[in-house]
Order: structure tokens, then sequence, then C-alpha cells
């Protein structure tokens, strides 16, 4: 007899009968209920206060009236066509500037992710601490700070301005004259710095999970710096740069902040109209359609791309 | 004129990423030297003068310091009740079958994907339409809701990877359900439930977008410092700012502290 087998698990023996045998019945039900009893109470609160809100919001969409005579369902669907036509340049722009956004987070993030994954050494986890910390100032506070960055005839605009930078964005429309805040420069600036940490997190912890040994493996297969990372690194971090790059577009195309604090009239996103349609001007059927336009797009776009990537797991 | 070229083509990952960490901690900076400003107009964009006079007393502006501790509180208790709910959720998904499992995904994934001014949209609407009265208990209201998600999220990687021989050790030691719960499934999962749980308060006491809409009245610290963005910021902000970010660095190097302490001890032991 080898010792093997003492480990194993002895053979199945029948079990006596025993009086016990109404009990047992019993545990399974109660135990096939304990799923939907710990689902239960979270999982209520997001049907009422998540997925009630919207089938509200759908209604809402569709009702006429006013403020002081109340409003109706009169399944008004002209209101989606008369608030595309009337908003579309900010919808255009939301999706413009989050985008321009998310490809500069991921322009500048992947650096830092990969420097903090593969070069850091023992500086890794202040690294780390480093792209965390700064959420612990309030974003708002932290977006302020760049009007005071982006100032007219600061530094930066000064360096900007001297670089023949500005010469360049301003020709293309993304400033004007000799100044940066107020321009759509700005507001994609401080889109791509408060989403940033949103595309760091993740890509270092998929290039993290890379195998060292890959790339040893590439260099003895004679690839080059420039072809290990194109043929092995960048494909394997792929999982990090789809829920980056998600991360940073979905809350950027709903942002209002930025455009606020930063921008100017010219630079209002769809948020911006959501926010004041709801808050100032009271018309909540535009409001709501508006909301309900921006959440297809915002959905639709995310569930092309996560198909197209091939990476649906990850959710 | 070559050899610095030379150098920098072989780092450029490194100037690259150091640049844009540069970018990261530089409003951060500004934030900080700009506690000690002693600005002219009602706002603090512009560098004056040295002064302390901010830090010497951080609540002398009005009701800020009562939006701070309302963020807090609101933040304390959303994170309780959504780090308690998640963490019920996680376990039920990981742990057992049952019906309708991707519609409870998809309605547990939505509200990441989802923008936050469509939330903070259509819960108004539910809210008007209820004719409930806007103020603390609608902000607590969101808020669960929308921490809840990510603490199900952290959870749900800790008790995923969790061996399960371990509780089932603890059931042959005789231990009971409640026992070996508390005793070894709790303690297993909770650095999971301890990220969830910060998470949701970071995610609760900064949160703008949707306290805007659903606030009524009340001001939050965010909410105060949006509205002081239209009126004028005062110093304080900046002081507060800093001292959150201060506190924040401190308990991640504690934390760090500890558990490399705790490693070590665990390596010295036979």
């Amino acid at each position: 007899m080898s010792t093997s087998t003492l480990t194993e698990a002895p053979p199945p023996v029948p079990q006596p009968q025993s009086p016990e045998q109404p009990v047992r019945r019993t545990v399974p039900t109660r135990r096939r209920l304990v799923p939907y009893l710990l689902l239960l109470p979270g999982i209520l609160w997001l049907v009422v206060f998540f997925a009630l809100p919207l089938v509200y919001q759908a209604s809402t969409s569709v009702q006429t009236g006013s403020l002081e005579e109340g409003f109706e369902v009169t399944w008004h669907f002209q209101t989606y066509w008369e608030a595309l036509q009337e908003y579309y340049p900010q919808f255009i722009r939301s999706l413009l500037y989050a985008g321009t956004a998310t490809v500069l987070c991921l322009l500048l993030g992947y650096p830092l992710a990969y420097l903090i994954a593969f070069k850091a050494g023992r500086w890794r986890n202040l690294l780390l601490v480093l792209v965390i910390a700064p959420f612990f100032t309030s974003f708002l506070i932290r977006t302020l700070a760049w009007k005071t960055i982006l100032a007219d005839g600061g530094a930066v605009v000064g360096a900007l301005d001297a670089l023949h930078v500005l010469d360049v964005t301003n020709w293309l429309g993304w400033t004007e004259g000799n100044r940066v805040l107020a321009t759509p420069m700005a507001v994609v600036t401080g889109l791509t710095y408060n989403f940033l940490p949103f595309m760091i997190l993740p890509l270092y912890t998929s290039l993290e999970r890379i195998d060292g040994k890959l790339h040893e493996a590439a260099k003895d297969l004679y690839a080059s710096p420039a072809t290990t990372f194109r043929k092995v690194t960048f494909p394997l971090s792929m999982p990090g740069v789809v829920s980056g790059t998600l991360l940073t577009f979905i809350p950027a195309s709903g942002d209002y902040v930025n455009a606020e604090l930063l921008g100017s009239t010219d630079t209002k996103m769809v948020g911006n109209v959501i926010q004041s349609q709801f808050l100032r001007v009271l018309d909540y059927p535009t409001a709501a359609a508006l909301s309900f336009i921006l959440m297809a797009i915002v959905l639709l776009m995310v569930t092309v791309y996560i198909r197209r990537s091939g990476t649906e797991d990850l959710l | 004129m070559a050899a610095p070229l030379k150098w920098l083509r072989r780092n450029l990952v490194v100037v690259a990423g150091l640049l844009t960490l540069a970018y990261l901690i530089m409003p951060n900076i500004v934030v900080l030297v700009f506690s000690f400003n002693k600005p002219r107009g009602r706002f603090n964009y512009a560098w004056q003068e040295f002064s302390l006079d901010a830090w010497k007393d951080p609540c002398g502006v009005a009701d800020m310091c009562g939006s701070l501790a309302l963020s807090l509180q609101i933040a304390g208790w959303a994170t309780l009740v959504a780090t308690v709910l998640g963490t019920l959720i996680a376990f039920a998904l990981v742990r057992y079958r049952f019906r309708a499992r991707g519609a409870i995904n998809s309605l547990i994934f939505l509200p990441m994907a989802m923008p936050e001014v469509v939330m903070a949209a259509s819960l108004l609407t539910l809210f008007l339409n209820m004719g409930a009265q806007l103020g603390f208990y609608t902000v607590l209201i969101a808020h669960i809701m929308f921490c809840l998600s990510f603490v199900v999220v952290a959870v749900k990687a800790r008790v995923m990877s969790m061996d399960p021989r371990l509780e089932e050790a603890a059931r042959d030691l005789y231990a009971g359900p409640v026992q070996t719960f508390l005793r070894v499934t709790l303690p297993i999962a909770a650095p999971g439930i301890a990220a969830g749980a910060m998470l949701a308060f970071a995610l609760s006491f900064d949160d703008f977008i949707i306290t805007n809409f659903n606030a009524g009245s009340t001001v939050t610290f965010p909410m105060f410092v949006w509205g002081s963005a239209q009126r004028g910021t005062p110093v304080e902000i900046n002081v507060i700012g800093t001292a959150m970010f201060a506190v924040a660095v401190l308990v991640v190097v504690a934390g760090q502290l500890i558990s490399g302490r705790r490693q070590r001890a665990a390596a010295q032991q036979p």
C-alpha cells in the first residue's frame, strides 16, 4: 500500500439510513435560498436607484408640459429630434474632446506604466503612491490649479509661445491668440489630467503580469527592442489598454466640470447642456432626452469596442 | 552632441514616464504653494505674497468646515452601507449558483459603464417624480448606489482567489458555519473588503456630478469648492486640499510599513 492512498479520500460508504432524513431534505432548500438572500438588499438598491430612474428618465423624455402646469406623457418623440438638432455641436465636441483626451492618456500613461512595471526597481511602490496620491486632493481643487498653471502670461503659456507651439495650435483652432485658458486645449488638458490615473493603473496591472522570460525569449530570437514591444509587450497589455481607454472615455464624455472651469461658452460639452437644462432651465424633457442619447451613444461605442477588441471576459 | 542623444534614446521610456508623473503631480504642488498665498482679489489664482494666515485658521471661511464635516459624514455612511451590501453580493456571485446571473452581472457592471451625468440626471427624475425632498438622504442614496459596484468588484477579486480548502479544513476541525465564517473566511477576505471600502470612501468623498444634481441646497465639500469657483476661491480651500493629500500619503506609507513588517515577521517564523 503506497502512502498516497492514505491521503486520498476514502471510497464513498453508503450512509446508513437514519432518522435525520427529513432534516436533510430541508437543508438544500434553505441553501438554495442563501444566494438570493445575499443578493437581495444590494440588487434591490440597484434596481430602485439605478434601473428604475432610467425608466423614469425615458418616460420624462417623451413628456410635454410646463413647470407650472406639470408634465404629462404624450409620447412626444420629437423632443429627441429637436434636442439633437439644437445641441449636436455639443455632442460632437464631447465625443471629440473625450476621444482626444483618451488618446493622450494612452500616449502619456503608457510610458509611465511601463516605467513602473519594468524599470522602477525599488522605486516602484513610491511611484505607484505618487500616481494614486493626487486622488486624495479633491479633483475640483486640482482642476482649479490648472487655472493658475495655464494662466495668461504665465510660464507655461510663455514657453509654448516661445517654442511656437501656440502658432500651430492657433492654426488648428485649439487655442486663440496668446491664451490657453478658455480654449479647447485647456479643456482637453484638464480632461486628460483628470482621468490619467484611470488609464495608468489598469495598464500597470496588465504590464506587471507579463512574464519577464518572454522578453528574454524575444531577445534570444533576435528581436529588436521595438519589435519586442510591438509583438510581445503591447499585445499582452491589451486588456489594460481596453479597460484603461473605457475608464477614461466614459467619464470624460459626460464630464462638464473641466469645460465649465477651464473652458468658455464655445467649449461647452453635452454634460454642460444636461446640467443647465436640468438644474437651471428646468426643461426636464429635453434634458432627459439628451441624457438618454448620451447613454445610448456611449453604451453602443463601448459594446462595439469590447466586441472588436475581443476582451469580453475582462468585464 | 551625439552622446546626449544616444542617452536620451536609451532612456526614452524613463524620461517620458517621469514627464507624465510631473504632469500628474504639478497641480498638487500648485495647490500646496498657493495655500501660502495672500491674494488681493477674491480669487486665489495669481501669486501675490507669502502668508501663513490660511494655515493658522483653516476654518475661518464661513460654511467650509461644515461642508467638510458633511462630506465626511456622507462618505462614512455610504462606505458602511455599500461595503456591507457589496460584500454580500460578491460572496453570492463567487460561491453560489443561482438564476439570472447574467442580468445581475450587467446590473452591477452598468453603473460603472455609464457617464455619471446620466445616472445623476435619471436619479433626479426619480426623486422629482416621487416628490422626495432633496438633501442629505438623496445624496446618501445616490452615493451608496454608485459605490456598490466598485465594492463588489474589489471583494469579488479577493474571494475568487481564496483557497476553498481552508474553509473545508476549518469544518473538518469541527468549526460551525458561523465560526468558520468569522475566523477563517472573513479574515482572508478582509483585504478585499478593506480595498472596496477605501475605494467607496474616496469615490463618495470626492463625488461632485451626482451630488450636484441631487443635493438640493445641501452643500458638501466639492459643492463648496464648485460654488467658490464662481464666488471667489478662499486660500483655505488649498489648506484643506494639501492636508488631505498629506494625510492620505501618510496613511498609505504607514500601511506599507506595517504590511512590510508583518511580512518580515512572517518570514522569520520557522
